[in-house]
């Protein structure tokens, strides 16, 4: 992974419609993707995935803010910035009228492949993409999934610097979805990567650094081993043959507090900055009451994503209530 | 680019029987009219080869032809030019378009030559029939080239409108309903013009077939070529503006 930094984004701001009271759908956003890295993009439905993706793709004007691809702002050359760009939208754009083969020559032309790479192009991005059996079939005959591949096929055909893909894995079986994320780890050897899902399992089976987006608003920005970090907490499972004694647990050095769960099994709070397992271990067998299973709660991904997104709207919910408040008693 | 444009939106129009049952109803419809005028000419030729300085086989069997053949094209060029933009726009292809390194001008152009080519191919048969009349005759080239290049002009015209159309909305139909009516409007707009004297003359002007008469008789006026020219260089350029308008704020 090099330092040179693919996708800058700054103060990204998009308006739908033209009141300007209107509550932007995309607000403020900064981010930077650097070369070879994978960025999950997170968020509920309508929170300004898809709109930011358009505009990094140069399918949407930005009304404020600026967007520089591999060194090129896309507003000032949208041509040259654009070549550096494959996108998958939400839809695949295809042409259901055209054999495979016909429209990813197509789409190598439309981004200026040479004509003695073309071959090789659409040869590669086939292959990549496990569609080399299908080339002379119509795209309208082709199940969903093998669909989807061709839309990947479509973004990565010119080798661009950055790919971005809107839900790439909506439709897929098991399977494909394992072929597919197996193809952006691939990909992001020498492109940058950004993908957009409200499937977190994929986020942390293919992402470098993941972005949750709530509201139009960047909400948390942080690496994979930071999310799972997160989803620590300072608690610890343990479940014995034998009826534990909390007392001598409580004595441990760092316990906080004991809660029985059921007759075998408590859960062990404890202070984030001591890991009392081993003592734990050491006092289940000195006691001789059995260790079956001794592990760290963990929270979900579900559970932060939900946290976050919820607390940002309780929070804004509050401000609107005092708010209102102020107005009732200005009033 | 262009070209590469071009040779997509054509090859789509083959692939769909549409493009085929059009080229074979427009070749029916305008061998039955020249058939008609044949037989005409047949009639009154005792007449005319009476009379001093009689129309010619060119003014009594071309003339109408290309004449009748323009208004059955003006039915059909907007079902041509309805899925240009409106179909891409409604199947979400237009981002594969949007996101290649190519401007909106070259869409656009690429989407006009495209369609225009498949006019000019509709053409060629129109073009051709009055041809055979050579083997039994003599006709007026003359007359022939300047009706031909009106006929080219006029089509060109139909098409930058339709596409005009098509990139305003999202619904094919809409697109070739609002097209035709269009066109229909732009073509008798001459009737207006001839029965009131206020603002006749700009009436007149704007119509399409004003223009489309002179060269039907012969007439090679710069005003008329400029006219379509101008016509069809603001549909085009209204066109892109309205391509980029959708990445905008709206």
């Amino acid at each position: 992974m090099t330092n040179d930094i693919l996708i800058k984004v700054e103060e990204l701001t998009r308006y739908y419609g033209v009141q300007t009271g209107s509550r932007p759908a995309v607000d403020n956003i900064n981010f930077e993707v650097r070369r070879g890295e994978v960025l999950g993009f997170l968020g509920p439905n309508g929170a300004g995935k898809s709109t930011t993706m358009r505009m990094i793709t140069g399918n949407l004007s930005p009304s404020h803010g600026r967007i520089t691809i591999n060194g090129i702002d896309i507003l000032d050359q949208p041509k040259k910035a654009k070549a550096d760009i494959g996108f998958l939208p939400e839809l695949p754009p295809l042409y259901r009228e055209l054999t495979v083969d016909e429209y990813l020559q197509f789409c190598a032309r439309l981004n200026r492949i040479s004509r003695d790479k073309q071959t090789n192009a659409i040869g590669t991005a086939k292959e990549r993409c496990g569609l080399s059996d299908v080339g002379k079939r119509l795209i309208a005959n082709l199940s969903k999934g093998y669909q989807q591949r061709v839309g990947i096929a479509q973004a990565i055909i010119h080798s661009p610097a950055v790919v971005v893909l809107d839900e790439p894995t909506v439709g897929l079986d098991p399977i494909q979805i394992r072929e597919i994320r197996h193809l952006i780890r691939e990909l992001s050897n020498e492109h940058s990567v950004i993908l957009s899902t409200h499937i977190l399992p994929e986020v942390q089976a293919t992402c470098d650094r993941v972005q949750i987006i709530n509201q139009g608003r960047l909400v948390l920005s942080d690496t994979i081993s930071g999310l799972i970090q997160r989803m620590q907490t300072s608690s610890l499972r343990l479940r014995t043959k034998n009826r534990t004694d909390n007392n001598i647990l409580l004595a441990i050095e760092g316990v906080v507090d004991v809660s029985v769960i059921d007759e075998n099994c408590v859960q062990i709070k404890h202070k984030p900055e001591i890991n009392p397992a081993a003592a734990i271990a050491k006092i289940t067998v000195e006691q001789g009451w059995e260790l079956l299973e001794l592990t760290p709660d963990r929270r979900s991904l579900e559970e932060i994503f939900v946290d976050i997104t919820t607390a940002e709207q309780t929070a804004d919910e509050q401000v609107e209530k005092t708010g209102n408040k102020k107005t009732e008693a200005a009033a | 680019m262009i070209f590469t444009l071009a040779a997509r939106e054509l090859r789509s129009m083959f692939l769909s029987p549409m493009a085929w049952v059009i080229l074979a109803v427009i070749s029916g419809l305008c061998a039955y009219f020249f058939l008609l005028y044949i037989e005409l000419y047949l009639q009154l030729q005792p007449r005319l080869a009476a009379a001093p300085n009689a129309p010619g086989i060119t003014d009594v069997i071309v003339v109408p032809l290309f004449s009748t053949t323009a208004t059955v094209l003006l039915l059909v060029t907007p079902l041509l030019t309805m899925r240009l933009i409106s179909e891409e726009r409604r199947s979400q292809t237009l981002s594969l378009l949007m996101s290649a390194p190519i401007s909106m001008t070259e869409i656009i152009l690429g989407k006009f030559l495209g369609v225009f080519a498949f006019v000019l191919l509709m053409l060629v048969p129109v073009a051709v029939m009055p041809l055979s009349l050579l083997a039994g005759g003599e006709i007026d080239m003359g007359l022939w080239a300047s009706g031909l290049l009106g006929q080219v002009l006029l089509l060109a015209s139909f098409c930058s409108i339709g596409l005009y159309v098509s990139t305003l909305t999202a619904q094919p139909t809409v697109a070739a309903v609002a097209t035709f009516g269009l066109l229909l409007l732009l073509w008798v707009l001459n009737l207006a013009g001839s029965t009131s004297n206020e603002g006749s003359g700009v009436l007149n002007y704007l119509s399409l077939l004003s223009h489309y008469q002179p060269l039907l008789k012969g007439i090679f006026s710069s005003t008329d070529i400029i006219y379509y020219l101008l016509l069809i260089s603001s549909c085009l350029v209204l066109s892109v503006r309205r391509l980029d308008a959708d990445r905008l704020q709206h």
